[in-house]
């Protein structure tokens, strides 16, 4: 048996924290493994947010507008671009099987394993966007309601994805396909996400959007876990 | 609404282009559908029929 | 009777019955076709405002509903087939689908072109325009994944949780871009207020509505007897079929 195998194997039948735990860490250790995988999606959310001026010219208020949209999209990109990751590998070498034979709830695992997915892709760029608005010269609170704005969003992101991850897995043209699937679900995230942060950068009320974007949080908390899992089931059967 | 001529019902108005435009897209649209399925039909019908002619193979 | 209706889920009861319900589709489509053209154009009155560039909207607003739908039809027949596992409830979504873009892209295409006199412009960022593009978008991914993956088996039932997770997030998206539009929009002019309707135009309208009601039903019926025979091509009762008989004998 693998080693993930044996991982899973050792933990007692009704412990659903423990097999969540050991979901998490052992996506966190095989990604900290493949560290260039995770540093491509981080390099690439950087790059695409710096090609923008690039092509708009540096006006500093045209690009006090378009900042928190281009921080968001650029956002929006490289969460899709490390979606293929998070069942590809254990696709390839049986563990997502052996995953769905366990007799723990599958969404719960599935939820273990976006998590862990999200700490190392959507959190970094959370962590950096700050940095980047101020490329873009945003004010003070427009960068606050940006960067809380993906930490509640980037979440979001990766449960979306993974259920078009999971429809697309083993089909041909993944990483387009995926594309195409996916951009569309992401699009009431990016609504609300950058206007928080333009509603403060012009210096109005950006509750009305945060509620609306934890509400989104909660939703595919709720539904996108248990989406996956039949999609998995469906790509396995 | 009665149109003077025929020549003012092909103008619309002025908004030829538009209004028929749209219309005429929707019908190539609507004759290339059509078209195309029943172009799939003949050839799946043929196809199938080739296949069941086809002499049985020596026992 | 749910005996008698549980026949239906044959593909071969089914395909009679789309057989000879298709002409009467068709032609009903036709002739309300006909109908609400002639209303529309001859004797619906020239808009205050609009022209004639009104006369548009029977064919937009037909197309336009359409689209809408289809995608529930479609969502609804995904749902069956999840649930009841019946095949060829997969088979009638993959039909919608392709009709239902189509519907889609005539309202796209007729909606930029009744822009343009009216508003100035050839596309327009308000909630349902853009709703509509993203809704073509959702036909497109339907149609691709389901063509992506090998096992038509397993095609269908991924396309059909995607259909699922799509008319869930339908009002969704459509709900956030009518915020995003009314958050940026500084114009007073509702974009998609239709003009105050004449009693004809909204008759106009219905008819042309019906008319593409009974066209999409007729093509998707064209389509599903198609894949029917595709896919059940082994099946006896295709074999025996009166259209390849002849066909057969000819070789």
């Amino acid at each position: 048996m693998s080693a993930a195998g044996q991982v899973l194997a050792d933990v007692p039948r009704a412990a659903l924290w423990p097999i969540f735990a050991s979901v998490v860490r052992r996506d966190l250790l095989l990604a900290m493994r493949r560290r260039s995988d995770v540093l491509t999606t981080f390099f690439f959310f950087i790059i695409v947010v710096s090609l923008f001026p690039l092509g708009v010219g540096p006006e500093p208020n045209t690009l006090r507008e378009i900042a928190p949209g281009v921080v968001w999209v650029a956002a929006l990109l490289a969460s899709m671009l490390a979606l293929s990751r998070l069942f590809a590998g254990d696709y390839a070498d049986g563990t997502l099987e052996q995953l769905l034979l366990v007799p723990q709830p599958l969404a719960l695992l599935v939820l273990g394993k976006i998590l862990a997915h999200w700490l190392v892709t959507g959190l970094p760029l959370v962590l950096i966007a700050p940095l980047l608005g101020l490329q873009f010269d945003l004010p003070g609170a427009a960068l606050g309601s940006m960067t809380a704005g993906l930490l509640l969003g980037t979440p979001v992101l990766s449960m979306v994805g993974a259920v078009g991850a999971a429809l697309t897995l083993g089909a041909r043209g993944a990483g387009g396909l995926l594309a195409l699937l996916v951009l569309p679900l992401y699009i009431p995230v990016l609504i609300f996400g950058a206007g928080a942060a333009s509603a403060a950068a012009a210096g109005l009320q950006a509750s009305g959007h945060f509620s609306l974007l934890g509400a989104l949080l909660l939703l595919a908390l709720v539904f996108a876990p248990w989406a996956s899992a039949a999609a998995l089931r469906i790509a396995l059967e | 609404m009665t149109w003077g001529s025929a020549s003012e019902f092909f103008a619309m108005g002025g908004y030829a282009l538009y209004v028929w435009g749209s219309y005429a897209v929707a019908a190539l649209a609507i004759a290339a559908e059509l078209a195309l399925l029943v172009r799939r039909r003949r050839t799946l019908l043929r196809r199938l029929g080739r296949s069941l002619s086809l002499p049985k193979p020596a026992a | 009777m749910p005996i008698n209706l549980w026949r239906f889920a044959s593909p071969q009861m089914f395909y009679t019955l789309a057989g000879r319900s298709l002409p009467w589709c068709l032609g009903g489509a036709a002739v309300l076709a006909l109908a609400g053209l002639t209303i529309g154009f001859f004797v619906a009155p020239t808009d205050f405002q609009q022209g004639e560039s009104y006369r548009i909207i029977f064919l937009h607003v037909a197309a336009a509903w359409m689209s809408l739908i289809t995608y529930l039809a479609l969502a609804f027949w995904c749902a069956v087939g999840l649930i009841m596992r019946t095949r060829l409830s997969f088979m009638m979504a993959l039909a919608l689908a392709p009709t239902g873009a189509l519907m889609t892209a005539i309202a796209l295409w007729s909606g930029s072109l009744w822009g343009k006199p009216t508003w100035g412009t050839w596309w327009a960022w308000d909630a349902r325009i853009t709703s509509e593009l993203i809704l073509l978008f959702l036909y497109v991914g339907f149609l691709s994944l389901h063509a992506a993956i090998d096992d038509v088996r397993r095609a269908d039932r991924a396309a059909a949780l995607l259909a699922l997770v799509g008319v869930v997030n339908v009002p969704i998206i459509y709900f956030s871009v009518k915020w995003w539009n009314t958050l940026h929009q500084g114009a007073s002019v509702s974009l998609t207020r239709a003009p105050s309707m004449a009693g004809t135009m909204l008759a106009g309208m219905l008819v042309m509505a019906l008319a593409a009601w009974l066209y999409c039903i007729a093509v998707s019926l064209m389509r599903v007897r198609a894949i029917i025979l595709e896919r059940e091509s082994d099946a006896d009762w295709v074999k025996a079929l009166p259209e390849l008989r002849s066909l057969a004998h000819r070789a």
